[in-house]
C-alpha cells in the first residue's frame, strides 16, 4: 500500500497557501466593492482615529504576511525535501539534537518584531486615547438601554434615541465630537467600523471615545457586547451632516413637540394609556424615560434602534406586537382596541 | 509474554456478568480506565456541542433566518462555548495525560489513584448540572433555562435583576463542581511527575509530554482558583445579597471581567499545551530524528506559562482601560507569541533533514504547524490594541480562537488519537477512513474559518442571532455554515473509525510505529500493573538506545 506523499502535500499546502490569499483580497475586495460592502468595513476608516488604526493595521498586516510566507515556505520545503521514499526506507537520518546558534537566531528576530510592532501600537494608543478634548467639540451622551440607544446633546438641550446626528468635522477648522459611554442597565458597547473601533457602555463605568468625521454621509454599525436576547437589533445609526444641516437638525429637535389639533384623541390615549410611564414626548406630560424619547420620532428614518423601518404599517405593528419585530425586547404588547391604535399612530406620525 | 496473559485473562473473563464489568469500571482508580472514560465522556460532549453548533449555523446562513428564536440561539451559544471548554477540551486532555504519563515516566498509576477517580466523577457531574438546567433551569421564578448569558457569563447580566430564575446557577455549579475536578487532576499530575519517575529519568530526561503536562497542571492550580472564587462571589450576590457585580448597588461589572480573564487567558494555554506536548511526541517519531532543541522547548514551555499569567486584559482592550494599561497588556500579549514561535520553529527544525512518514497522525500534525501558525499570527494582530479596538467582539475574534482550538489542538488530538489508540485498544485504527476523516475536515475547517475572518473585518459582531442583510456578510455566512456541516460529516467519520477499528483493526502489537517512549515497550493494550518490572533509563529515549545499541542516545546527552 503504497501511500501517494507528494499528491499529499501537493493538495496541503495547496489548500494551507491559498489562505494567504484572503487577506489582500479581502482588503481589496473591501475597497472596491459596492456601497453595500463599504457600510461596515474596517478598512474604510472616515475619522482620524479610524484612520490610525487602519495605517497601524496595515503596518501589522505587512510584517505578519512576511512572517507566514517566510515560515510557511520553510515548513513546505521541509515536507517536499524530506519526504521518506522508498529510496531511503528502513535507514535512519542524522539524529540531530539542536543547534544554539539557530536557536539564538530565532529568538532574537522575534523580539526585535515583537518590539517594533510594540512601539508603533504604543503610538497609535496614545495618540487615539489621550487626544485633547478642543474647545469647538461637540459633546453627546450616548446611554446604552437593553436594546436602544439613548443621545443626550447637554450643551444643547437635545434628548433623541437611535439615530445620532454628528456634525462634519473640517480638517482646517476641526469639530470632533466627544462621545460620553454610559449604561443604564448591562454591558453595551458602541460600534461603527468606519467611525472608529469600539468602546463599550458599562455601568458605574464612564467611558469616552472621539470621532471627526471627514465627509457627511450615513454610518451604521450594531452593539458589540452581548446584552441579552435582543443584542442582535440593538442596530446604530449615525448620520454625519454638513455645518448647514446639522445646525437645522438642532434646531428641529430643540423645539417641543408639534401640537397637531387634528390627532388629539391619539395624543390622549398616550396620555391615558400606560404609554407615559416609559416614554417622553417633550412640551407634554410624558416625561418617561425607560423607553426612548418620541418628541421627534418622525425625524427618525427606523424604529427599534433600526429593527424595522419607519412606516406606518411597522408602528401599528410596534404598537400592538412588538414580539413579531423584536422578539425579548423591553417594549409591551399595548393591547389596545383597532380604533384607538388607528388614533395613537397618527398621533405618533404627528411627531415630526 | 504479557499478550498471552491477556489472552488467558480475556478467556477468563468471557463469561462475566455484564454488570460485574460494569462496577469495575465506575469504581476503577486504574489511571488507564479513568484516561478512557474521561475520553468517552469527553467525545459524547463534543458531538452534543457539535450539534449545538450545527444549528448556530443553520439559524445564521441566511439573514434574518427564522431556524430558531432570540432565546434559544442565546442558549445555543452559551452552551456551546461552556461544554466545549469544560466538558470536552480539559476531559479529553486530561484523558490523554491520565493514561499516558505514568507510562512516559515508568510508573504503574498516579500518584493519588483515588483523587484521580474523584476528580473524574466530579466533572463528570459537573456536565450533567449544565445539561440539566435545559429542565431544571426554570426556578422559581418560571424565568429560566439553560444559561443564556455567554460563557462568560459578564456581570451585570448575570445579575438577578438581568437574569432571574436558575439558569445563570446551573452555569455557576456546574463549573464550580468540575473546577475542584481539574484542580485535583493538576495536583495529581505534578505530584505523579515530581515524585514517581522511575530511575534514571531526571527532569531533563522525561519526554517533552510530561513536561507540558506538569506545566499545564501547574497553570490549572493558578487559573481555576480565581474563576472559583468569582463564581462563589457571583453566588454571594444573586442569593446573600452581595453587591460585588451588582452595578444597581454601587458593584462592579469589570471587577467580574479581571476575574474571569485571569482565569480565561491561562485556561486557554492549559488547553493548547497539551496539544504542544501531542504534536511533540509524533512529530519527531514520523521525522525519523528526535525533537529539535529539547532544553529550549522546555525553557520556552515554562516562559508561556509564566507569561500567560500576565496577558489577560488583552480581553478587554475595549473596556475603557487608560493608555499605560492597554499598551502593558499589548506587550505582554507579543511577548508571549515569542516563545510560542519559538516551539514552530523547533518542530519544524525537527522534520528538517528527516525521513517524513506521511501517516495519518503526522498528517493531522502537519496541518497543525500551518493552522497555528496562522493562528498566533492572527493573535499578534490583535495583540496590536487599536487593531482589537475594531476587531474584538467581532467574528475576526471567533475564527481566531476557533483556529487554535479545532484547527490547532482538535487536529492535534486527532493525530493523538490514531498514533495512541493502537496502544490503548492493541489494534490500528484505518489509514484509508483516517485519510478521508483528514481531508474532508481540511476541506470544511478551510471553509469554514478562513472564511469567517471576513465577516469580523466587515463589522459583524458575535452572538448575534441574525443580521442585517446587504452588509457583505450573507454568502460568507453560508459558505461558513456548509463548512460547519462538512465538518461534522468528517467527525461522524473519525467516530465511525474509532469504532470499527476497535473490532476490524489489524493487531498492533507493542510498538506499530517503532517509537522510543517508555509507553511503547508494554503490550497493546498495556496490563493493569504498566511494567512488570519498573525500567531503568539512560536518555530521553530509551527504546531508541535499545533498538540502536551502536549509537544510543546515553552517549551524546
Amino acid at each position: 500500500m503504497q501511500i501517494p506523499r507528494i499528491r499529499d502535500w501537493i493538495i496541503l499546502s495547496a489548500i494551507q497557501m491559498s489562505t494567504s490569499l484572503f487577506w489582500p483580497t479581502t482588503a481589496a475586495a473591501a475597497e472596491s466593492g459596492g456601497p453595500s460592502t463599504v457600510l461596515t468595513n474596517i478598512f474604510a476608516p472616515e475619522t482620524t482615529p479610524a484612520k490610525s488604526i487602519f495605517d497601524l493595521s496595515m503596518f501589522v498586516l505587512a510584517i505578519t504576511g512576511v512572517i507566514f510566507v517566510v515560515v510557511g515556505t520553510l515548513l513546505v520545503y521541509s515536507l517536499v525535501k524530506f519526504r521518506g521514499t522508498a529510496a531511503n526506507d528502513g535507514r535512519e537520518p542524522a539524529q540531530v539534537y539542536g543547534s544554539v546558534q539557530i536557536g539564538l537566531a530565532w529568538t532574537v528576530i522575534p523580539i526585535l518584531i515583537v518590539v517594533v510592532l510594540f512601539i508603533a501600537s504604543a503610538r497609535v494608543i496614545h495618540a487615539v486615547q489621550d487626544a485633547p478634548k478642543p474647545e469647538s467639540a461637540l459633546e453627546v451622551t450616548v446611554i446604552g438601554h437593553q436594546f436602544w440607544w439613548e443621545y443626550r446633546y447637554p450643551a444643547l438641550g437635545i434628548v433623541t434615541a437611535n439615530e445620532l446626528h454628528i456634525p462634519v468635522s473640517d480638517p482646517a477648522h476641526p469639530r470632533p465630537t466627544f462621545l460620553k459611554l454610559l449604561s443604564a442597565d448591562t454591558d453595551h458597547s458602541f460600534w461603527i467600523p468606519q467611525l472608529n473601533g469600539k468602546t463599550d457602555l458599562i455601568p458605574n463605568h464612564p467611558n469616552s471615545m472621539w470621532m471627526d468625521p471627514h465627509r457627511p454621509g450615513i454610518f451604521l454599525g450594531q452593539c458589540a457586547q452581548y446584552c441579552g436576547t435582543q443584542h442582535a437589533k440593538m442596530l446604530l445609526r449615525v448620520s454625519v451632516d454638513g455645518p448647514e444641516d446639522f445646525d437645522t437638525w438642532v434646531r428641529a429637535q430643540q423645539q417641543p413637540a408639534i401640537q397637531d389639533q387634528n390627532v388629539i384623541a391619539g395624543k390622549r390615549i398616550f396620555e391615558t394609556t400606560a404609554c407615559i410611564n416609559c416614554h417622553a414626548v417633550s412640551g407634554t406630560v410624558a416625561n418617561g424615560r425607560f423607553g426612548p424619547d418620541l418628541t421627534h420620532l418622525m425625524s427618525r428614518v427606523t424604529i427599534a434602534s433600526g429593527a424595522a423601518e419607519n412606516t406606518t404599517e411597522n408602528l401599528r405593528l410596534w404598537i400592538q406586537d412588538p414580539e413579531a419585530i423584536k422578539p425579548g425586547s423591553l417594549m409591551p404588547a399595548m393591547k389596545v382596541s383597532d380604533t384607538d391604535l388607528d388614533a395613537l399612530v397618527r398621533y405618533m406620525e404627528s411627531l415630526r | 509474554m504479557s499478550s498471552d496473559a491477556m489472552a488467558v485473562q480475556n478467556a477468563q473473563i468471557a463469561g462475566r456478568p455484564w454488570v460485574e464489568t460494569l462496577h469495575d469500571w465506575v469504581t476503577t482508580v486504574d489511571h488507564k480506565r479513568i484516561g478512557i472514560l474521561y475520553v468517552l465522556y469527553a467525545l459524547t460532549f463534543l458531538v452534543i456541542a457539535g450539534f449545538e453548533a450545527v444549528i448556530i449555523r443553520i439559524q445564521l446562513m441566511f439573514p434574518h433566518n427564522h431556524f430558531v428564536s432570540p432565546q434559544v440561539f442565546n442558549r445555543l451559544f452559551t452552551m456551546h462555548g461552556t461544554t466545549m471548554i469544560f466538558f470536552v477540551a480539559m476531559p479529553i486532555l486530561f484523558g490523554f495525560a491520565n493514561y499516558l504519563v505514568p507510562l512516559m515516566i515508568g510508573a504503574r498509576d498516579m500518584a493519588f489513584p483515588r483523587l484521580n477517580a474523584f476528580s473524574f466523577w466530579l466533572t463528570a457531574l459537573g456536565g450533567v448540572l449544565l445539561y440539566f438546567s435545559f429542565v431544571g433551569g426554570n426556578g422559581l421564578y418560571g424565568a429560566g433555562n439553560a444559561p443564556d448569558a455567554g460563557w462568560w457569563a459578564y456581570a451585570p447580566l448575570t445579575s438577578k435583576a438581568f437574569s432571574p430564575g436558575s439558569s445563570s446557577d446551573y452555569w455557576t455549579i456546574a463549573l464550580l463542581v468540575s473546577g475542584f475536578g481539574s484542580v485535583g487532576t493538576g495536583i495529581n499530575i505534578i505530584a505523579t511527575i515530581l515524585c514517581m519517575r522511575c530511575p534514571g529519568m531526571r527532569l531533563t530526561r522525561m519526554p517533552l509530554f510530561a513536561w507540558l503536562s506538569l506545566t499545564m497542571s501547574g497553570l490549572i492550580l493558578l487559573a481555576v482558583t480565581p474563576l472559583t472564587a468569582a463564581q462563589l462571589m457571583l453566588a454571594v450576590d444573586r442569593y446573600l445579597g452581595g453587591h460585588f457585580f451588582d452595578t444597581q448597588a454601587g458593584g462592579s461589572a469589570t471587577l467580574w471581567m479581571h476575574f474571569f480573564w485571569i482565569f480565561g487567558h491561562p485556561e486557554v494555554y492549559v488547553l493548547v499545551i497539551p496539544a504542544f506536548a501531542f504534536v511533540s511526541e509524533i512529530i519527531p517519531v514520523f521525522s525519523r530524528k528526535p525533537i529539535f532543541g529539547y532544553p529550549a522547548m522546555v525553557v520556552a514551555t515554562v516562559c508561556i506559562a509564566f507569561v500567560s499569567m500576565s496577558v489577560w486584559a488583552h480581553h478587554m482592550f475595549t473596556i475603557g482601560m487608560n493608555s499605560y494599561a492597554n499598551s502593558f497588556f499589548a506587550i505582554t500579549t507579543m511577548a508571549v507569541g515569542i516563545p510560542t514561535g519559538i516551539k514552530i520553529f523547533n518542530w519544524i527544525g525537527t522534520m528538517w533533514g528527516g525521513r517524513i512518514q506521511f501517516k495519518t497522525p503526522m498528517l493531522f500534525c502537519i496541518a497543525f504547524l500551518f493552522q497555528f501558525l496562522i493562528a498566533g499570527l492572527t493573535g499578534v494582530i490583535q495583540a496590536a490594541a487599536p487593531l482589537d479596538w475594531q476587531l474584538g467582539l467581532s467574528y475576526f475574534v471567533v475564527a481566531h480562537f476557533h483556529y487554535v482550538i479545532v484547527g490547532g489542538i482538535l487536529f492535534a488530538l486527532f493525530g493523538a488519537f490514531y498514533y495512541w489508540y493502537p496502544k490503548v485498544t492493541g489494534r490500528m485504527m484505518s489509514e484509508s477512513l483516517g485519510k478521508l476523516h483528514f481531508w474532508l475536515f481540511v476541506l470544511g475547517f478551510h471553509m469554514t474559518f478562513d472564511v469567517m475572518h471576513i465577516p469580523g473585518l466587515l463589522g459583524m459582531p458575535r452572538r448575534i442571532y441574525t443580521y442585517e442583510p446587504g452588509r457583505g456578510w450573507d454568502t460568507l455566512n453560508l459558505i461558513v455554515s456548509i463548512g460547519a456541516f462538512i465538518q461534522g460529516v468528517a467527525v461522524l467519520v473519525f467516530v465511525a473509525n474509532l469504532i470499527i477499528s476497535y473490532w476490524k483493526g489489524a493487531k498492533a502489537g507493542n510498538d506499530p510505529w517503532d517509537a522510543w517512549t517508555l509507553e511503547w515497550s508494554v503490550s497493546s493494550p498495556p496490563p493493569a500493573y504498566n511494567f512488570a518490572s519498573i525500567p531503568r533509563v539512560a536518555s530521553r529515549r530509551p527504546l531508541w538506545d535499545l533498538k540502536h545499541p551502536e549509537d544510543p542516545d546515553s552517549r551524546y546527552e
